[in-house]
């Protein structure tokens, strides 16, 4: 025990929570580089007016499989990966409650994100945005195979990503190390407690939603059919109760890896800590009464309509706490600025952006003016780009010696900085004026004369300086993967659990389970280790979870092929579940 | 069991957690039955089909099957290797004649001419008995996968927990069915006796 053993079979039966952590860094990078190539094409057609590069068809399904991609195969996935591979660490773990559990979760999530993919290569992918709005889903008016790999595809993501929040709430819940208390646990952890329990409740009214539709494609069922007395706001409601709780899971994680980061890189604890952990719950909480402001120009009405706006501005009380903590965690610290602190400052300016166009559009009138214009994919990315990619940045500069036991190189990491910066600010904050000019999203191109020619230069001059950022940033991520292993337990002077093991951890991440008495354990002698040998036992490799994912992948397919491939894929999940069930576990 | 920060064990843990999740599946489920109920724009409509007293029958019978469940599980508690395998069957038979009723139902009402898209009413029912009906179901296996364990001796009071959450499961799954006998039966102007 200690080490690993090598090879792609280890690699495909691995329960360990640190390798499944890595499977998802990589596929998550993987993903990123295909929505980031969607997101140039869309750029580049936008970039003149009448632009012929891509037809409306094929901008269609890239602005579509770019939003899908980006939220559900980049950033949810990348947060996985540090879920998985941070939080038993710092919690003093030795993995996650369901080892197995755990990687059918991330084979769930691949499976159903080259599913989506696959629908490229047979017949067209998705072209009816990541929002999918009825009735334009239906059979009449979507008759190609696009929607339901939408369906399916995100069934098995979707099933991917509940499994594995069950995961972590019960591993927070009950593998926390004796003398972890709930208001000990690092803020990245708190965060990971408060996203799971927003997945595991926001995305099963999205999964009814989708049998809706594949039963209004399939077998004709009138859920979203006017004809049929149907109404296609359903949909709407349905999707945004999942969708914008959504929202805050994609954000959450980059809140929670920033507030262990400029901790670390300010020497100073997080300021009011209670209050960051009640304002990322009151965040969360409010998240799920809101979802009518994505709606305010379908006409509900005045009164739900204000009750939604005001809900809505609420969410900018917690939020502004959050930053002004932040800000008063830097306030009179030893700042170092290295790379993961460099994009944590980014995060919490470049969200202040976002979050404040998201409070101007909160206000249904003004909202009216706005939606369906850039004005909104303006202020969505600096709340996704700006906010959560960034931080997930500063998670990767942060964490990647503890996961390699190398250091990414700092002069490149700050060019990765600069660039991502400005490329992004070039990018998304000539669209507020675009916006407010009269561009509308999501179509293909528009004449010339109307206004807004520049900004869209600007935003592609933007988009390609971005583009340059993340090729230097998989540069230093390859070049540093071939350095000496150099990192110390704690090279940044951490105060958080997961820094007092070697770097990279032993398979079992603790020779003895940690006694914690205090907040910040490793500034504060906060960690008592037992005198006596732990027995313990690594759960084994299994190839089951595998093979479970394995069959309902083929039961999926079976939906658009046909109904013997249905029984197939049922029958190997159904024995993958009895293998898995009747299976040794040490 | 290993040792947990709250002493209750992973598997109750992740069973009550589920179970939170699924309230928001059915919540959805229940929401759209509720918002096109007496919506359908042709027939038959749903005051005309149901048939409330057969439904008590069989609503009888699944919280029955809830009262041997928890009877099994104080029996595998105990150690009492016959009471373990006689109650987890008996758990699962209810569970079978409850969904036998539910296949009953559908065929009469299908013979009546509500066919799946007929109308709003056909999809939602469906849909949302159907859901339930699924859930029924996958606890049948279950139970019946732990009572061919309970018959082969495997099924020591040191294993109770499994059952114990099966059991949490499938209260669940009945409390579900109160909420769907009200929403959908009780409250659908049909005829109650």
């Amino acid at each position: 025990m200690g080490t690993y053993s090598g090879g792609l079979w280890s690699w495909i039966t691995t329960v360990d929570h640190k390798r499944i952590g890595i499977l998802y860094f990589v596929s998550s990078l993987f993903f990123f580089l295909v929505g980031g190539i969607e997101a140039m094409l869309i750029r580049l057609q936008l970039a003149t007016p009448e632009n012929t590069l891509l037809t409306a068809q094929a901008y269609n399904q890239l602005f579509t499989m770019h939003g899908i991609t980006m939220l559900l195969f980049v950033v949810m996935p990348m947060s996985a990966a540090f879920f998985n591979f941070v939080v038993p660490l710092q919690i003093g773990a030795r993995d996650v409650a369901f080892p197995r559990l755990n990687a059918f979760s991330y084979w769930l999530f691949i499976f159903g994100a080259l599913f989506l993919n696959a629908s490229f290569f047979f017949g067209g992918a998705p072209d009816v945005g990541w929002f999918a709005y009825a009735n334009l889903t239906s059979s009449q008016y979507s008759p190609g195979h696009g929607v339901d790999f939408y369906i399916l595809g995100l069934a098995l993501a979707g099933a991917g990503s509940i499994v594995a929040a069950l995961n972590f709430i019960v591993t927070i819940i009950n593998l926390r190390a004796p003398g972890m208390t709930f208001m000990r646990l690092p803020l990245f952890t708190w965060m990971t407690f408060v996203v799971s329990f927003l997945i595991i409740l926001a995305f099963p009214p999205f999964t009814i939603s989708t049998v809706f539709l594949l039963f209004d494609r399939m077998f004709g069922t009138l859920f979203f059919e006017p004809s049929g007395g149907g109404d296609p706001r359903l949909w709407q409601h349905l999707f945004w109760i999942f969708g914008h709780p959504e929202v805050y899971i994609l954000i959450l994680p980059a809140f929670g890896i920033v507030s262990d980061v400029i901790p670390t890189f300010s020497k100073k604890p997080l300021f009011g800590y209670p209050v960051v952990v009640y304002s990322g719950v009151l965040i969360a909480f409010l998240g799920f009464g809101v979802w009518a402001h994505h709606m305010f120009s379908v006409g509900l009405g005045r009164i739900a309509n204000s009750a939604f706006s005001g809900l809505t501005m609420l969410i900018a009380i917690p939020t502004g706490v959050k930053i002004f903590n932040w800000i008063a965690t830097m306030w009179g610290g030893a700042l170092r600025f290295k790379s993961a602190m460099l994009f944590s400052i980014g995060l919490v300016a470049m969200f202040v952006i976002g979050g404040v166009s998201g409070v101007m559009h909160s206000s249904a009138p003004a909202d009216l003016q706005q939606t369906d214009t850039y004005f909104v994919v303006a202020h969505f990315h600096y709340v996704l780009f700006g906010g959560s990619i960034l931080g997930l940045f500063a998670g990767v500069y942060y964490w990647f010696p503890k996961v390699t036991g190398r250091f990414l190189n700092e002069p490149l990491g700050a060019v990765h900085f600069w660039l991502m910066f400005i490329g992004m600010n070039l990018t998304f904050f000539p669209m507020h004026y675009a916006g407010l000019h009269g561009q509308p999203r999501r179509t293909f191109t528009s004449p010339a004369g109307l206004g807004f020619e520049w900004f869209n230069v600007v935003s592609t001059i933007g988009a390609v300086i971005t583009f340059v950022a993340v090729f230097v940033f998989l540069v230093n991520f390859i070049r540093s993967l071939r350095t000496a292993p150099t990192a110390e337990a704690n090279p940044w002077e951490a105060s958080t659990l997961e820094w007092s093991i070697a770097s990279p951890p032993p398979v079992h991440n603790f020779d003895r389970t940690p006694e914690v008495r205090s907040r910040d354990p490793l500034w504060h002698d906060g960690i008592v280790l037992p005198a006596a040998e732990e027995v313990f036992h690594m759960p084994n490799p299994s190839y089951w979870p595998l093979v479970t994912a394995a069959g309902l992948l083929v039961l999926m397919t079976g939906a658009l092929v046909g109904l013997p491939l249905v029984l197939i894929g049922g029958a190997v999940a159904v024995v993958g579940i009895y293998g898995w069930s009747f299976e040794p576990i040490h | 069991m290993e040792r947990t920060s709250t002493g209750v064990a992973n598997e109750k843990v992740l069973m009550w957690t589920f179970i939170g999740s699924e309230c928001m599946l059915f919540g959805s489920l229940i929401a759209t039955f509720l918002a096109y109920r007496d919506r359908s724009l042709v027939g038959p409509f749903e005051e005309e089909l149901l048939n409330i007293p057969f439904i008590t029958v069989t609503t009888f019978v699944l919280l029955m099957s809830s009262l041997m469940m928890v009877l099994a599980l104080s029996a595998v508690q105990r150690g009492d290797r016959r009471g373990s395998g006689l109650f987890l069957l008996l758990t699962a038979v209810l569970g079978l004649i409850f969904l036998g009723g539910q296949v009953f139902e559908f065929s009469h009402f299908a013979h009546e001419g509500l066919g799946l898209g007929r109308n709003l009413f056909s999809g939602t029912f469906y849909l949302t008995t159907g859901f339930h009906g699924a859930h029924v179901a996958i606890g049948v296996i279950w139970l019946l996968t732990l009572w061919t364990l309970a018959l082969r001796g495997r099924l020591g009071p040191e294993k109770s927990v499994k059952v114990e959450v099966a059991g949490l499961y499938w209260h669940f799954v009945d409390v579900v069915w109160i909420v769907l006998f009200t929403v959908i039966y009780l409250m659908s102007g049909a005829a109650a006796v």
